[in-house]
């Protein structure tokens, strides 16, 4: 497996970090109701097909990404720098 | 044993007066039966734990009027793909009881099935290669031996009298030890499948294959049926017992649960001369290794660690788990790896399971099984029947509670490294 | 037998092998296999269950009968296809899975026990008595079972990993695959062509056929020389391609050298090649398939393609009287070759009434072999025709059921092939493997003249999609004959017909699965091991597929295929684990001190991919406790030196620095002052404790973290998705520096005295009280100095620059030792840590929260930080929930131990009981008794509470007392002395 980087260009999966879907993107507030927070730290979506998900580019530029792959597949459809996607 | 089960039953008598007679008196292990309009129960999923389930609520509650719909094949699942490793070396209650008590239904299951599943308790070996690790270890196996088990904390000196082909030597992380479950080992996982499958038949119970569900009919809070690939079929009560797929059928009633999914891949090797005994496990690195009856060394390790479905896997997982068993058994080098496969994985945030009612009447969960549902596959059906039969749940099972996660209480987490599902 | 005039094989030279002892001969280029059958021998092999004995079925890799043990001592290499191992001088061959020998084979008694080990007889029996599976059935059954036998010596081999990159793999050097690398190769594209053999030709080398007029070997050297020749293209023979991936990655197996007697010693055995390529040609060819019918499994009987192939390759005629049995009309090629070869040819079975004869030989249409004799190797056939059976004296069957495309890795990713009727075949589903073109027979292309036609076609295909030009190549001319053949799997008849030779699986036996309801082709493949020997079903899953198909009323497209999963063909371990073994498997990491450390006599251990030092010896002392107690004691009592680089370390910069430690920490940073040093817990966000350590302020807008060795990584990655996804719009920028900055702890009433004799400007307690921290000069080197204390004492940590990191130590240790201290190790750090208090992973050890570990009161109540909202929930705040104290002995055991369990005293030491666990444990010297750490149900209310402390793996049961966790200097007067 091979990921495009938008830094480094397509790399070696060896080189980065999978943590999950990109809900944690989106934090809720400190305050917001447990269904939230249990939404955003432990339930997921994780139907098979397009998947939005957060990797490290751990052992080249250390850039967060977004990316989309598909899970019956593996056929990458894109990667965004998080930060940017995040702003 | 009965006399009916030697002659009509499965038995050496039966397979030597088959032998005599050109083996013609054999019939089916199952019927193909049509779906009924109505069960009292259903059963999605015809893997080794819904065969099971169907099994137990069969043959302990007397529920027979029940369907497991299976889209595919019998024991097509995880159950057909796995390293086959049955143990009960748990540390955490709720873990501790669950798998204590499925080990003890493997030591009678051939029995109760009348079915050879070939479970071997050859001995299960831990590696540890640290002090730390040790203390761990000594942990886990206190906890073992107060559920009842076995354990016995070996020193480096004890893993080489069982293991001398082990790199004691030259190897990167020592090996200081390792806790020594004897009645831990392996089983042939198909005839699992198999077994559960016939005892379920037998009974009456209707396994329904090439049946894929494609909706769960809810009225007011509560189940009434399913939709399927060979029509609708009514029942109040519906267990969801499809790991791999279980985020899937959640979503067709409506659910999201704790689940990721994941592909583990497991590798087996050309056949060879016996020369590994007991399974035995790697502490530096994901690497477990037995080997079959047929001579195959059968390996695994970690997951490959992306979301997936694909049931296969990529290379750098498959490096990494051979790369550790080359610096562990180096014996090794020269079997060859003959096929890899991938298996999905219902990856949870504590890497323990869930078996427990739904906030929707009449329908149950069983499901979160990570990469550890083999060995679970009797208690899991055991006490799902007792679940769907009794709508309490069984003791052993108690503790795998869906809402543990929004209370944050009865977390199970064995492996200690948190929320995130591809950890554990 | 060899024959005059054939071959490719150098017959000027001779090679001197054995095989079971026996010494033979052979020429450059050959195989094990031809070379035994140009010597006679016809035996080269059991079956797995019943002990058949064997001979080659193929001439290639797909081999399921004639596997070997090459070599001796732990060079030893179990289940070599004799097909494939090129023979070299002084080879050393033994046959396996025979005993006492391969021609008397005591186990053959299973063959005629084979009425009782029909398809899934094991599920059926072995249960009783119970106790007997592990002590006599399953031994009896592993004894039997497995081919040949590993050495039982660590592999000595040397092994190779590598990466390629190109444009172009293509995936065979047959007619298909080298027409597809000249075009794209004369078109400038960088192109890789691997092929499993030693020569590259395939079937051009084992035909007859002519390209361009020429021989079709010699049309294939021309090219190969040509491509040789270019600089954009790699030549890869001996290369088994094993794999399709993700994203145009592909595993590839080279053989280095095999084939070589006395290998240079810096040449690899083999080298696990990863191949990432932009677009693939898979060119693999075809297999053909044998036909099923009684007894088709003696030696002798082969597949019409390797009858030829021994012919036109290596020159020998594997019979003296040869019958030819096929269902299509490529197979009578080897008819026309042999007789051409002066080879007597018996007849040609064709199972087609209206085959047409296509040379001088006896043709009999419409037959069919109905069963074989001869114990060790075949010596007649029965035929059956619509006038009857006839018996044929013949020592050689060369049988055809038509060729199977090579689809095996356009089933890698999950496709699935189709169904051609036309051939009677399985063909590749276009699209199954992104990137990849099918090319030649692989994709049921069956005359050398569509094979290249097809090959330069992908060719043209992929340099389109790759946006290259194309260079004009002509197409040479070769035979074209259409490809004639009508179905036939097995011939109907009693006895047992052969599919899965290896695993000995019959047509009896799919049959039988069938009966018991095995339909799926996964549930007959599992019950009957149909295609699970080391041929993963080359040979024989269609044909397996088909007797299905036919058992059940069903067609075969209907029926279904099982999967072909990676690896083409098996890959030894040593290969795709290369470089791992011993020290290999992870890197190591050593701190400045190393050396040092080492000459000190100290036993370096692993911490993570460090070594850190356990003691340090002295003399006199002769067990490591001695050794830590003293070096505790230089600690409590004068002053102590230990090395703690590993401690991560981050630096953090930037306008929003205070804010990101603040989000980070559950307590307060922005509010420590320049110049001071805090303590900070960390939480994952499902407020359970990540990870801990102290943070230096040593500007406004400047931050040194320090993390746990273990959690160095894990907290640097959680900062960066801090900033770059909860938070993008900080203006913060972090740093690790745990490489570039060695430092030191000096621990112990006298560490000022040590430092103060070190640092250009000299330190007291106002200028620097406990937790102040700031820049240092020592020995005209900038230096950090933080006043912090893992020990309890009155203790500093000294950073330099990594390169000042191995002196600085030297005279540390030295001038410790003028104090009447010294350097301690990790043993000594972890009891003056315990008697302290202090937490480490033992105690967060994932599981527990700041509350279990009685600091909640640092969640600060008056900013949000990461983990605190979940942290918050009822079940994580219950009194029951275990807290973290102390323990003493207070039983006739005084000895206490990490992962111990606690009981009430008086309890039985059952679940139900448990009250708790230890963590940590230590023989405290200053104490004089062992205390330990671990959790309690409630605990934080139980200090005074007696435990019954039970620690079966150790044999210990005895009494604690509950306490609390600080034992030394709860006040911290010592901190600040």
């Amino acid at each position: 497996m091979r990921l495009p980087c938008p830094i480094c260009g397509e790399r070696d999966r060896r080189e980065f970090y999978y943590q999950g879907a990109a809900v944690a993107l989106h934090r809720p507030a400190p305050d917001a109701d447990a269904d939230a927070w249990q939404d955003f730290v432990y339930l997921r979506e994780n139907l098979p097909g397009d998947h939005e998900e957060l990797w490290s580019h751990d052992a080249g530029c250390g850039a967060w990404l977004v990316v989309t792959r598909n899970t019956v597949t593996h056929a990458i459809l894109g990667a965004k720098l998080a930060s940017e996607v995040a702003r | 044993m009965g006399f009916d089960r030697l002659i009509k039953g499965f038995s050496g008598l039966r397979v030597l007066k088959e032998g005599l007679t050109g083996n013609t008196g054999w019939t089916a292990h199952w019927r193909d039966p049509d779906p009924k309009p109505e069960y009292d129960i259903i059963i999605i999923g015809g893997g080794g734990h819904g065969l099971a389930t169907a099994h137990y609520l069969a043959s302990q509650h007397g529920i027979t009027n029940v369907a497991v719909l299976e889209k595919g094949y019998l024991g097509g699942g995880n159950v057909g793909r796995n390293t086959t490793i049955v143990r009960a070396n748990y540390m955490l209650p709720g873990n501790s009881e669950f798998y204590s008590h499925s080990l003890k239904l493997w030591e009678g299951l051939e029995n109760d099935l009348n079915y050879n599943v070939m479970h071997s308790q050859r001995g299960i070996i831990n590696l540890f290669h640290s002090d730390g690790q040790r203390d761990a270890f000594a942990r886990r196996g206190n906890q073992m031996i107060a559920q009842g088990d076995d354990a016995i904390l070996l020193d480096r000196a004890g893993v080489q009298r069982l293991l001398p082909y082990l790199d004691f030597d030259q190897t990167r992380f020592p090996i200081y030890g390792g806790l020594y479950h004897k009645r831990g080992g392996t089983a042939r996982h198909d005839a699992v499948a198999w077994g559960f499958a016939r005892g379920a038949d037998s009974r009456g119970v209707d396994l329904i294959q090439q049946c894929e569900v494609t909706g769960i009919d809810i009225e007011n809070g509560a189940v009434r049926g399913v939709q399927t690939t060979r029509g609708a079929i009514r029942a109040k009560k519906v267990g969801m017992v499809v790991a791999g797929r279980s985020s899937q059928v959640a979503a067709m009633a409506g659910m999201r649960l704790p689940i990721e999914s994941h592909v583990l891949q497991a590798f087996v090797t050309e056949g060879l001369k016996p020369c590994i005994d007991h399974v035995v496990t790697y502490g530096m690195g994901h690497f477990y290794i037995s080997q079959s009856d047929k001579g195959g060394l059968v390996f695994g390790g970690d997951l490959d660690l992306y979301s997936s479905y694909a049931s296969r896997g990529n290379l750098p997982t498959a490096e990494h788990v051979v790369e550790a068993a080359m610096t562990l058994m180096p014996v090794i080098g020269k079997a060859k790896m003959l096929r890899s496969w991938g298996g999905i994985m219902d990856m949870t945030p504590d890497g323990s399971p869930v078996i427990d009612r739904t906030h929707i009447d009449g329908l149950y969960v069983n499901c979160g099984w990570c990469y550890g549902g083999f060995k679970a596959t009797p208690a899991s059906g055991h006490t799902f029947a007792h679940l769907l039969a009794t709508d309490t749940p069984h003791p052993v099972a108690a503790k795998l509670r869906l809402d543990r996660f929004r209370t944050g209480r009865g977390i199970l987490d064995e492996e200690a490294t948190g929320s995130q599902h591809n950890l554990h | 037998m060899r024959v005059a005039g054939k071959g490719h094989i150098d017959r000027n030279s001779t090679v001197h092998f054995r095989f079971d002892g026996i010494e033979y001969q052979g020429h450059d280029g050959d195989t094990v296999a031809s070379a035994l059958l140009a010597n006679g021998v016809r035996l080269m092999g059991r079956s797995f269950k019943y002990h058949r004995p064997r001979g080659v079925l193929t001439a290639g890799s797909e081999e399921p009968n004639a596997l070997m043990t090459v070599g001796v001592g732990a060079g030893r290499e179990p289940n070599v296809r004799a097909t494939v191992q090129e023979i070299y001088e002084g080879l050393e061959v033994r046959s396996q899975n025979a005993f006492p020998a391969l021609n008397f084979d005591l186990l053959a008694v299973n063959d005629l026990a084979a009425p009782f080990l029909s398809a899934g007889f094991y599920y059926k029996t072995f249960m009783w008595p119970r106790a007997f599976w592990e002590k006599l059935y399953e031994p009896a059954i592993r004894r039997a079972a497995g081919l040949g036998a590993l050495s039982g010596q660590a592999d000595q081999d040397r092994y190779e990993k590598a990466y390629a990159f190109c444009d172009l793999l293509v995936i065979g050097a047959g007619p298909a695959g080298l027409m597809a690398a000249l075009v794209a190769a004369r078109s400038g594209a960088d192109v890789i062509l691997a092929d499993e053999d030693a020569r590259m030709g395939g079937r051009l080398l084992a035909e007859t056929e002519a390209v361009d007029g020429l021989a079709g070997a010699d049309w294939a050297a021309e090219v190969v020389a040509e491509l040789a020749g270019m600089d954009n293209v790699r030549l890869m023979p001996r290369t088994t391609v094993t794999g399709a991936y993700d994203q145009g990655t592909y595993g590839a197996l080279e053989r280095v050298s095999h084939h070589i007697a006395r290998p240079d010693g810096r040449l690899p055995r083999e080298t696990f090649w990863r191949i990432v390529a932009q677009r693939s040609i898979l060119a693999a060819g075809a297999l053909e398939r044998p036909i099923a019918f009684q007894n088709n499994d003696r030696p002798g009987i082969m597949t019409a393609g390797a009858v030829r192939a021994y012919l036109n390759r290596w020159g020998v005629a594997p019979g003296k009287a040869v019958t030819v049995f096929a269902n299509n009309d490529a197979a009578h090629r080897t008819a026309l070759d042999l007789i051409d070869a002066g080879v007597h040819v018996t007849a040609v079975l064709d199972s087609r009434t209206d085959a047409l004869a296509q040379g001088d030989y006896r043709l009999i249409r419409g037959a069919q072999v109905c069963n074989s004799t001869g114990r060790t190797g075949l010596d007649a056939i029965t035929y059956r025709t619509t006038s009857g059976q006839e018996k044929l004296a013949t020592d050689c069957l060369a049988m055809s059921g038509g060729w199977n495309p090579t689809v095996h890795m356009t089933c890698h990713m999950n496709g699935r092939p189709t169904w051609d009727e036309g051939i009677a075949s399985f063909v590749p589903t276009a699209g199954s493997i992104p990137g990849m073109t099918v090319a030649g027979a692989a994709l049921g292309v069956f005359s050398v003249q569509g094979c290249l036609a097809s090959g330069a076609d992908a060719a043209r295909t992929v340099l389109k999609e790759l946006g290259q030009s194309v260079a004009d190549v002509e197409i040479p001319v070769a035979d074209d004959a259409a490809y004639a053949i009508s179905p036939l799997w097995a011939v109907a008849g009693k006895g047992r017909a052969w599919l899965d030779f290896q695993n000995d699986v019959t047509v009896k036996d799919v049959k039988q699965a069938a009966t018991e309801n095995f339909r799926s082709v996964e549930h007959m493949k599992r019950y009957t091991t149909q295609g699970m020997a080391t041929d993963q079903g080359k040979n024989s899953n269609v044909a397996a597929l088909a007797v299905l198909a036919d058992a059940t009323g069903r067609g075969i497209p209907e029926t279904g295929t099982t999967t072909f999963r990676p690896p083409y063909t098996p890959v030894p371990l040593a290969a795709l684990g290369a470089g791992s073994r011993g020290k290999g498997f992870a890197p190591e990491r050593h701190t400045t001190s190393h050396a040092a450390s080492v000459a000190m006599g100290a036993p370096m251990i692993e911490a993570g991919l460090w070594y850190r030092p356990s003691y340090f010896p002295r003399k006199g002392e002769s067990n490591w406790r001695q050794s830590c107690d003293r070096e505790v004691g230089f600690v409590r009592n004068t002053v102590g030196v230990c090395d703690v680089s590993t401690l991560g370390k981050i630096d953090i910069q930037g306008p929003d620095a205070a804010r990101l430690l603040d989000f980070a920490y559950t307590n307060m940073f922005s509010t420590l002052k320049v110049g001071r040093v805090r303590y900070g817990l960390m939480l994952r966000e499902d407020g359970f404790v990540m990870d801990d350590g102290t943070t230096a302020r040593l500007g406004e807008t400047h931050y040194v973290m320090t993390t746990t060795t273990a959690a160095a990584g894990q907290v640097m990655r959680h900062l960066e998705f801090i900033t770059q996804v909860h938070h993008p719009e900080w203006d913060v920028r972090i740093m690790s520096v745990t490489e570039q900055w060695a430092q030191f702890a000096i621990a112990g009433p006298k560490s000022r005295d040590l430092v103060n004799g070190l640092v250009e400007s000299p330190i007291d307690n106002e200028s620097w009280p406990f937790m102040a921290c700031g820049p240092v000069r020592v020995a005209g080197i900038d230096a950090r100095l933080f006043r912090i204390s893992f020990s309890g004492e009155h203790a500093y940590e000294l950073a330099v620059p990594a390169r000042y990191g191995d002196a600085l130590f030297r005279v540390l240790v030295k001038r410790a030792e003028a104090l009447a201290g010294g350097a301690y190790g990790m043993e000594a750090l972890n009891v003056l840590r315990v008697e302290k208090g202090h937490i480490t992973h033992s105690e967060i050890h994932g599981r527990t929260t700041a509350f279990d570990i009685g600091m909640e009161r640092m969640i600060s109540a008056n900013k949000d930080c990461i983990g605190k909202t979940m942290a918050a929930r009822d079940g994580l705040l219950e009194d029951d929930r275990e807290q973290m104290v102390g323990f003493k002995p207070a039983g006739a055991i005084k000895k206490l131990t990490a992962g111990a369990h606690l009981y009430s005293e008086g309890a039985e030491a059952v679940p139900e009981n448990d009250q708790g666990y230890v963590t940590s444990a230590a023989f405290s010297p200053d104490f004089g008794h062992y205390i330990a750490l671990g959790f309690v149900r409630g605990g934080a209310a139980r200090h005074g509470d007696r435990l019954r402390l039970v620690d079966a793996m150790r044999g210990i049961d005895t009494v604690v007392e509950v306490c609390p966790p600080v034992f030394i200097d709860p006040e911290g007067g010592r901190l600040r002395g």
